[in-house]
């Protein structure tokens, strides 16, 4: 998403997370995970990590993150409040077999967008997204899950993010979907649907 | 450049990451102690999400997340760099950075206050974490090459905290039999003038680690 807003062009390389392979092993040697991006012949880990060198790097395209040092520590803020509170609930959830536990877990993710819904609000100003009328460092972090979101909304028949609660969001995620620089890179939800059932299976 | 006030607790290593920084940019402050045990109202009503010191106040906007913080009081006050300027240098130091708060922070405080096999586990994952960090500090004065940097002080609850509670718990993993590197880094980084005038006072922190082995706390 982050090399898309930049319009850079790339390479991808499909791998095995749960087989990793030679290449991940000699690039992200410490964590032993994806996503690395190689610059030249330099591998750069962490996702959070990737966009700010991106935003770096390509200084020339659209900013990922603000320009005022406040706002960027807020766009900070919440893709660490990301990364930190609802990524590993989202983990817990895929590995939770019990329905009460599961619904447990969602009631908390419940309240995690509920902060975000503020922020979301307060971040974009009104405007569109997080990052204001473009999408910004918190959108990226937070709108890669929305394609596995939706996918599990199916699966499971919840709903994780309600008109009622987070309109701001409900509306944010149909407009960052339909962004030439989502729509291209989250695989559909069919192709997540799919992904869900066969690694269900293959713990099974 | 505004008005500046720091939030903390006195033994907490993260404030002093905070205080360490300013130092470092030469800006005054005012440093303002709260209860962070029984949450004083100002705590709440700065970071009422985490309800967690620091909170850095500038000109009264709240900043919170200390590394969140390093990055706005490099980005907004002139002097040292924080952070290194070149963006591949600037991205290895957010990795190490990520890597001690996720991985080695974690690991050390349960190696720490856990027991049993817990502990066992604990410790296995902190001798990794800080067997990682000693290859990445090897032949370097800092972790940020000759001058202190991001990473350094993030890392500075290795340098000073963890050794002092390593030693009263009894768990001596923090040694220079096993980690040269590290502890030669460790005496470099409390032997400097800023990083010095923040570190709480060795005896005081002795006694907290003391007065709460029956209940673990942070450090």
């Amino acid at each position: 998403m982050a090399l898309k807003l930049k319009a850079v062009e790339y390479e991808f390389v499909e791998t095995d997370p749960y087989n990793k392979n030679e290449l991940l092993l000699k690039t992200n040697p410490v964590h032993k995970k994806i996503p690395v991006l190689i610059h030249g012949d330099r591998p750069v880990c962490e996702s959070l990590v990737i966009i700010q060198y991106i935003d770096d790097v390509w200084g020339d395209g659209p900013s990922i993150l603000p320009s005022d040092p406040y706002q960027r520590s807020l766009a900070r803020f919440w893709a660490a409040y990301v990364d930190d509170k609802l990524l590993p609930l989202f983990k817990e959830l895929k590995e939770e077999k019990d329905k009460d536990a599961k619904k447990g877990i969602i009631k908390k993710m419940s309240e995690n967008f509920i902060l975000l819904e503020d922020a979301f609000v307060s971040c974009g100003e009104g405007k569109g997204f997080f990052g204001g009328d473009e999408v910004g460092y918190v959108d990226i972090v937070l709108g890669c899950f929305v394609g596995s979101m939706r996918a599990i909304e199916i699966v499971m028949d919840v709903k994780f993010l309600d008109k009622n609660t987070s309109p701001g969001l409900v509306a944010w995620a149909e407009r960052l979907c339909a962004d030439s620089i989502v729509k291209d890179v989250i695989p559909t939800t069919q192709k997540l649907i799919d992904f869900i059932a066969a690694r269900a299976q293959q713990k099974a | 450049m505004g008005e500046v006030k720091v939030i903390g607790g006195w033994f907490s290593p993260f404030v002093k990451r905070v205080e360490m920084a300013l130092k470092m940019k030469g800006v005054e402050y005012e440093y303002i102690e709260v209860d962070v045990v029984n949450k004083s109202p100002l705590l709440l009503q700065h970071n009422p999400i985490h309800k967690k010191v620091p909170v850095l106040l500038h000109d009264g906007k709240s900043i919170v997340e200390s590394a969140v913080i390093l990055e706005y009081i490099d980005e907004v006050w002139e002097g040292p760099n924080i952070l290194p300027k070149d963006p591949y240098e600037r991205a290895m130091a957010r990795f190490w950075a990520n890597f001690i708060d996720e991985k080695c922070a974690p690991a050390t405080r349960k190696a720490l206050w856990s027991r049993g096999e817990e502990r066992e586990k604990a410790v296995e994952e902190a001798t990794q974490g800080l067997k990682i960090l000693e290859s990445e500090v090897k032949g370097k004065k800092f972790f940020g090459g000759d001058q202190i940097g991001y990473v350094d002080i993030i890392g500075c609850f290795l340098a000073y905290w963890f050794p002092i509670v390593d030693q009263v718990v009894g768990l001596h993993l923090f040694t220079q039999d096993k980690f040269p590197s590290l502890c030669k880094w460790a005496d470099e980084l409390c032997d400097n003038e800023f990083i010095k005038e923040c570190l709480p006072d060795k005896e005081r922190l002795v006694d907290r680690v003391r007065g709460h082995s029956q209940a673990p706390r942070s450090l």
